[in-house]
């Protein structure tokens, strides 16, 4: 047995899991839990048992396919085979590690979170497909296999938003997630036949080296219109990470996917599959042209920025959150767009990394303040949980921290390596304009965390719910307190080292100790930067938000009040695209309706029916069933061809 | 006064409408049957009189053979008149539309 058969295992155990919840224990809610908890945690096991031998051995990366589909062509070069298999480097080593690591502590989470829920089984069922599609994009070894189980993510995604599909919000939110993602994947699709039809290949492994020695033969396909069939190959594969990242413009689903289970959110909509779409441009980074790369970076930027924006105002803990999410992911993919040599790579991967450690546990820690107030989400209806909730509120405070950034948190080492790959003078790829966003974002995450952390935790309580809080049970603080850990010392383990190794760009490490000190030596303008803009925004917050009853704001902003509205209706784009697309749709609709009812089942079925049967009518009112009129006619009839015969 | 064809032929014509008209109008069944039998008799005359001006014996030959035949037409019709009526009750031709559906 080869030793990569232990990933081969690792990927398939959540598909068991599944497939034996819907079939044998659905009515078995302990039996379910535990197939699926024992999965992912045996997928962990395995998945961290070969990447420990394989750095030890210094192997290098690894494929393992089988055919999956075969079309053998007329001509030599149409031949199309696709396989289905797993790719082991750094880089989806490292990916599997948190999809596995992360994943495991939220099914374990999910059991205390979940224990009074009908859906127990169903819901274990879904979460097991979710791990096991998961696995297939971070596996997949050419652009096919990716889409494929893109989808499935996509499935188990929809499935776990409306899992409480009995409450219209959640059915309607599940839906708006499919159909936006869809929207996003219908470019990937194309970008996926370009690349196909430029290299008549869709593997990975087998492209990136047609690209590196051959040069890139979408290049000397011309143009479609005035874009390059390069960059436009780009852009398209690009919409794939738009949908699934939720980037501008199709951000709107996520915020609404909040109606999910809170694990499901922490699993699914911060930690894991929403990276997909950062992951999938690393994977993919061979494909990009610059023209392709300043359009994602420009994307993100927008994207982390007004995301940054909008969780200023919210009044939800989870959307405050998924906001957040929101514009740490434009910072990912912002960061991809001014990759450089391999540097933007490292930092969103890198950023990807730390963030679903401390995404997660902040989703985790909202997910027992929830439980702990009768599932109330408005922050301004909590107060005062600092005192009666510990775990909670330090792990929270813990996440918030590296979230906002702050040295020596985990998120203050890969932010600021996403700062400095948009520093123009660092890194000759950077650009002026999105270094401020990513600042200007880097001011504004620390300001409203901040926000949430004193509404939700400090002062006092404001309604009873949140009087009587009480801490939510071990099964659920445990996970909390274990992400907590990564939270704080994942800067120190040199994780961006693996990235930079894998994409090539140059490492700035000499001594052990270089892992916690490195961007101080390194970029030390950007870094303070970073930490002071961090320290900004929570001085001002705390300031702001201290023993506040409502939100001050509004009137502090005075004449720029209105800003604070747009904030909070999240710059109308539901609204917009209520009233453009929705219209637009709705218009089209009427008018398909119209053609439906009075063309085709007007005119053509209903008119030839009726033809048939007027005909009929007339027809059968010859058949009297009278001997006379059946005389007279034959007479008639006689008359006739006497008239026909004499005239000619 | 010399008769021709013409008016041999007016004769038949007059007595072929006549039937026709019978067989169209008339109600009773053996009325229309005895119209039948009219407008029969009048091909017949149409035959002897272009029989004997042609002086060709052939058309009067046919004629007696139409003659023969349609005594054997008439009993044939009249017996199944009779079976009409015994199964009907009636003789009126527009109430017998069993031939409608």
């Amino acid at each position: 047995m080869d030793l990569h058969s232990l990933i081969w295992i690792a990927f398939l155990l959540p598909l068991a899991a599944a497939v034996a919840i819907a079939l044998f224990t659905r009515g078995n809610r302990q039996a379910s839990a535990g197939l699926s908890i024992g999965a992912i945690t045996l997928s962990f096991i395995l998945t961290a048992a070969y990447s420990v031998v394989t750095a030890l051995n210094q192997g290098g990366a690894k494929a393992s396919e089988i055919t999956w589909l075969s079309v053998n062509g007329s001509a030599p070069g149409d031949a199309l085979n696709i396989g289905l298999g797993i790719l082991l480097d750094p880089l989806s080593l490292m990916m599997m590690m948190v999809v596995t690591g992360v994943g495991m502590l939220i099914h374990i989470y999910s059991r205390g979170y979940m224990k009074d829920d009908p859906g127990y089984s169903r819901y274990f069922a879904c979460l097991s497909l979710f791990t096991f599609s998961m696995m297939g994009i971070v596996l997949a070894t050419n652009f096919v296999q990716m889409f494929i189980f893109w989808e499935l993510v996509g499935v188990s995604s929809y499935l776990l938003i409306g899992f409480w599909f009995g409450r219209p919000a959640a059915a309607d939110a599940g839906k708006k997630a499919f159909i936006t993602n869809r929207i996003g994947d219908f470019g990937f699709l194309l970008g996926i036949l370009l690349v196909w039809s430029a290299f008549g290949e869709v593997s990975f492994s087998v492209i990136a080296d047609d690209i590196a020695h051959g040069g890139n033969k979408l290049v000397g396909m011309g143009k479609f219109g005035c874009l390059p069939l390069a960059t436009l190959a780009g852009l398209l594969i690009f919409c794939g990470a738009v949908g699934k990242s939720a980037q501008f413009p199709l951000h709107v689903w996520l915020p609404d996917a909040m109606e999910g289970p809170t694990p499901v959110s922490a699993l699914i909509h911060a930690a894991t599959m929403v990276a997909a779409g950062v992951y999938m441009l690393c994977r993919t980074i061979f494909i990009f042209d610059d023209c392709a790369l300043l359009y994602i970076a420009a994307i993100g930027g927008f994207t982390a920025l007004l995301a940054a924006l909008m969780a200023v105002q919210q009044d939800d803990i989870k959307r405050i959150l998924a906001y957040s999410t929101l514009s740490q992911l434009g910072y990912m993919v912002m960061a991809v767009g001014l990759n450089g040599h391999g540097e933007g790579a490292t930092a969103a991967m890198y950023h990807l990394t730390t963030h679903a450690g401390f995404k997660a546990l902040l989703f985790l820690g909202a997910g027992s303040v929830i439980c702990a107030t009768h599932h109330e989400q408005n922050i301004w209806r909590m107060g005062g949980l600092r005192d009666r909730m510990p775990s909670t509120y330090w792990t929270f405070i813990v996440g918030t921290a590296a979230l906002m950034g702050l040295p020596p948190f985990s998120g203050f080492y890969s932010k600021d390596s996403i700062l400095s790959a948009a520093a123009p003078w660092i890194n000759g790829h950077g650009n002026v304009i999105l270094f401020v966003i990513a600042l200007i974002v880097a001011f504004l995450t620390p300001f409203y965390m901040t926000r949430l952390v004193c509404v939700a935790f400090h002062g006092g309580a404001r309604t009873d719910h949140a009087r009587h809080a009480k801490e939510s049970p071990g099964v659920m603080t445990k996970p909390l307190w274990i992400l907590a850990f990564p939270a704080v010392f994942a800067g120190w383990a040199g994780i961006d080292a693996i990235f930079a190794d894998h994409f090539g760009a140059h490492a700035h490490y000499d001594h052990w100790y270089s892992y916690i000190v490195g961007p101080m030596e390194h970029a030390p303008f950007v870094a303070a930067m970073g930490t002071g803009l961090a320290l900004l925004g929570w001085y001002m917050a705390s300031l702001l938000y201290k023993d506040a009853e409502t939100d001050p704001l509004p009137e502090k902003l005075g004449a720029l009040g209105f800003v604070t509205t747009l904030m909070r209706r999240r710059f109308f784009f539901d609204e917009i695209y209520q009233r453009v697309f929705v219209a637009a749709h709705d218009a089209f609709a009427s008018v398909a309706n119209w053609f439906d009812r009075w063309i085709i089942a007007g005119l053509l079925v209903r008119g030839s029916h009726g033809t048939t049967e007027l005909v009929g009518r007339v027809v059968r009112m010859l058949q009297t069933g009278n001997l006379q009129t059946y005389a007279a006619f034959s007479i008639l009839g006689a008359v006739a061809l006497v008239i026909v015969f004499l005239i000619a | 006064m010399d008769i021709g064809v013409e008016a041999y032929l007016l004769v038949s014509m007059l007595l072929f409408c006549i039937g026709m008209a019978g067989v169209l109008v008339r109600r009773n069944l053996l009325i229309v049957y005895m119209s039948l039998e009219l407008m029969l008799n009048a091909a017949n005359i149409a035959l002897v009189a272009l029989s004997r001006f042609n002086d060709n014996l052939n058309g009067q030959v046919m004629v007696f053979f139409i003659i023969t035949v349609a005594a054997a037409e008439v009993a044939v019709g009249l017996a199944l008149i009779v079976a009409l009526y015994r199964r009907h009750k009636t003789a009126q031709v527009n109430e017998l539309n069993s031939l409608k559906l």
